[in-house]
């Protein structure tokens, strides 16, 4: 079996850097806070990436354990967030963060 | 020889302080007159028993230590808590809590219907304790404790109607002129423990000699400190300016602090450290022109007043000037021995003062009395008594002190400072004769329908008044235990000086008695000729303003100290500080606003700084 042509370390970087870059613009641009959350994941996700083309290029297990961590923590993060909705719901009866935006310095 | 009794004689009356200073009020008249007026009571009883015991049977040291405990222990510096009887300190004893206890009874009637009554009891018993505290120390320390304790007292007591603005004043510039004294003494004993590691007084008395040649700079120093310690306690020249606004408080205040006691601390504090003294004859011979200066000064300026208090207060002055004339001069025995004396006579003219005063609707002025010896018969035989006594009468107590000092002041060879105390003599016969003629003879000056004197009949106002009386006739004859203790004067052997230098300081007083008649009762329009005149009239303003020394002083320490307290009313050095806060305070006002509230803003705001870190690591 011939070895899977390898991706060029650059491309798969490339396309984590697209990844997050898609995911920071989402969480900015967008007000709805369940779309929040999920442009945090594919930012979460983005890193995951990287971490696995990194230990792919150095043939070192490191990326994959930290995938996994990053996987942990994006779980632990969707508990918290979740509950964050109900209660944003619960109170403002809406999605739109902008409008929990009372709390000022 | 033991005397486990003797603390008992400060703590009767500072526990009386403490139980009239937690009453606050609530306590009626007699009983806080019985606490007040019973410690100290109880003190002079206990004075009576030690002294009877250390007469009787003298201990062999010429002193007992009572050592109570040690006060603090910093390295080598473990002053005690130590009691120190001797015939010096049991002089004191008896005068602060005999004279003390008189004074106290008669309190009783005289503050009678006052709201502060049992205030004022504590505050005197306060003094009373404190001026025990400051003889009875054995170390230089636990003597200035006493010696500020007497100060807060004093100053509690001038401003004991505080309700007036003007007697507030009179106790701040009470405190604050001794406060300058207190300075000097303080850096006095400094010096004292940087040189030799002790601040007990016995261990200085034979330490210093040893290690101070006589007339040393060091010595003249510590010795000049501490008399300006004594100048500010003793209102003597150039602190003597607080002592007539002292009389603004009670009579009997004047009478206990400002006459008999208190004021007598700085001539103590002399007496008891002889031995630094006699180091520096230098200081020494100060102590005595000091003393000359204000007896002539004080002297002067009593024969212009117009009020009670301030000729008595004056004549206070100038009797000190006396003690420490003879100090000068080596006669610490005669000066003691003036100092109990004086506290006799003054007690008693003060307490006949305060009886003057009452009788006639609280009127201190001289010239509104007149003719009151047929209306307050006792309290003007009493007034006379101890205005022979002050004039030095012969055989009455100051006769035999006051010519003691001015005899030893001549045969030591201070001439000049004898000439100062024979004039002296002369003045005050005139002005204190001028306070009996125009007070108790003469016209009556005073409103006879609505200023009638009215006497007072009463057990507590006449006891004091007689036993003083009595004190004051024949104080002279009591002998002081003090031989062997202070040093003798040094005069020559066998030299008793021409037979008139004993008899002129007579001469003078009765001369002055002399001149006060014919001046005041039989020519009074003299005396009020010479006022209206040019030359003389600038003389008496002069003397009537206490030679200038308030204006003086106004004009040199505190209007300036007034100006620049003014210029920096916002205190320049707080300005620079302040910066500190005034960023701080700045860059809060900035970064608050990043607080939207806004979490898109939030989020945008860590990714750029992410952004910014990267860009910083990357081109760096």
């Amino acid at each position: 079996m011939t070895p899977m042509p390898a991706i060029p370390m650059e491309h798969a970087l490339l396309l984590a850097a697209a990844l997050f870059a898609l995911g920071l613009c989402g969480l900015i641009l967008r007000r709805n806070i369940i779309f929040m959350l999920m442009s945090i994941e594919v930012m979460m996700n983005a890193t995951g990436l990287a971490f696995v083309t990194a230990g792919s290029r150095w043939q070192a297990p490191d990326g994959q354990i930290m995938f996994i961590l990053v996987l942990t923590l994006a779980a632990a993060e969707a508990c918290v967030g979740l509950a964050l909705v109900i209660q944003l719901y619960r109170r403002f009866r809406t999605l739109d963060v902008d409008a929990a935006s009372t709390m000022k310095g | 020889m033991t005397m486990d009794f003797l603390p008992l004689v400060f703590i009767a009356p500072l526990l009386g302080f403490v139980l009239l200073a937690f009453a606050r009020g609530r306590l009626s008249e007699t009983p806080a007159a019985i606490i007040g007026v019973g410690s100290v009571g109880i003190s002079a009883l206990t004075t009576l028993v030690a002294g009877w015991q250390f007469l009787g049977n003298p201990p062999v040291d010429g002193y007992v230590a009572v050592q109570l405990w040690t006060w603090m222990q910093v390295g080598n510096f473990a002053p005690s808590f130590t009691l120190h009887l001797d015939a010096l300190s049991l002089v004191m004893c008896g005068v602060i809590t005999g004279v003390g206890f008189l004074i106290h009874l008669f309190a009783s009637w005289y503050m009678r219907g006052d709201e502060g009554y049992d205030r004022f009891f504590s505050y005197m018993n306060l003094f009373v304790a404190s001026m025990l505290f400051l003889v009875l120390g054995d170390n230089l320390l636990f003597l200035y404790f006493g010696w500020e304790g007497v100060g807060l007292a004093s100053y509690l007591l001038i401003g004991f109607w505080y309700k007036d603005a003007a007697n507030g004043a009179a106790a701040r510039k009470a405190f604050v002129i001794t406060r300058v004294g207190d300075t000097f003494m303080a850096i006095g004993l400094f010096l004292l423990f940087r040189e030799f590691g002790t601040l007990n007084i016995k261990e200085l008395a034979v330490i210093a000699p040893t290690q101070w040649a006589i007339g040393s700079t060091m010595a003249t120093t510590v010795c000049l400190l501490l008399l300006g310690g004594a100048v500010g306690k003793s209102a003597q020249l150039p602190l003597q300016t607080w002592l007539p606004d002292a009389m603004a408080g009670p009579t009997p205040v004047s009478a206990l602090i400002h006459a008999a006691t208190m004021v007598t601390a700085g001539v103590y504090l002399i007496a008891r450290m002889h031995d630094l003294f006699a180091l520096s004859p230098f200081a020494q011979h100060m102590v005595g022109v000091v003393g000359a200066i204000t007896l002539l000064l004080a002297g002067f300026t009593a024969l212009m007043q117009t009020d009670i208090k301030k000729i008595l207060a004056y004549s206070t002055m100038s009797q000190i000037g006396y003690m420490f004339l003879a100090e000068g001069v080596g006669a610490y025995g005669p000066a003691v021995f003036h100092l109990m004396t004086h506290a006799f006579f003054k007690a008693l003219l003060f307490l006949s003062s305060g009886s003057v005063i009452l009788a006639m609707h609280h009127e201190q002025d001289i010239f509104k009395m007149g003719g009151l010896r047929k209306h307050i018969p006792f309290v003007f035989a009493c007034m006379l008594i101890g205005t022979l006594a002050l004039t030095a009468f012969p055989f009455t107590s100051g006769y035999y002190s006051k010519d003691e000092i001015l005899h030893q002041a001549y045969l030591t060879g201070n001439h000049e400072l004898w000439l100062a105390g024979v004039f002296g003599a002369f003045l005050t016969a005139v002005y204190s004769f001028r306070l009996i003629f125009i007070t108790f003879f003469g016209p009556e000056r005073f409103d006879a329908k609505h200023h009638a004197p009215h006497g007072a009949h009463t057990l507590d106002h006449h006891i004091p008044l007689a036993i003083l009386l009595v004190l004051s006739l024949v104080g002279g004859f009591i002998h002081l235990p003090l031989a062997g203790l202070l040093p003798e004067a040094p005069i020559p052997e066998g030299d008793h000086g021409p037979a008139w230098i004993a008899h002129l300081p007579l001469f003078a007083s009765l001369a002055g008695i002399a001149v006060s008649w014919f001046l005041f009762l039989k020519n009074p329009q003299i005396p009020a000729a010479l006022a209206r005149g040019g030359l003389t009239g600038a003389i008496g303003k002069l003397w009537r303003s206490a030679w200038g020394f308030d204006w003086l002083y106004d004009r040199v320490f505190v209007k300036p100290f007034v100006w620049a307290a003014n210029i920096n009313k916002n205190d320049i050095v707080d300005s620079f500080i302040g910066v500190i806060p005034a960023t701080l305070r700045g860059a809060n006002a900035v970064l608050v606003r990043t607080q939207t509230g806004n979490l898109r803003f939030y989020a945008a705001m860590a990714g750029a700084g992410a952004c910014l870190l990267i860009a910083i690591m990357a081109f760096h």
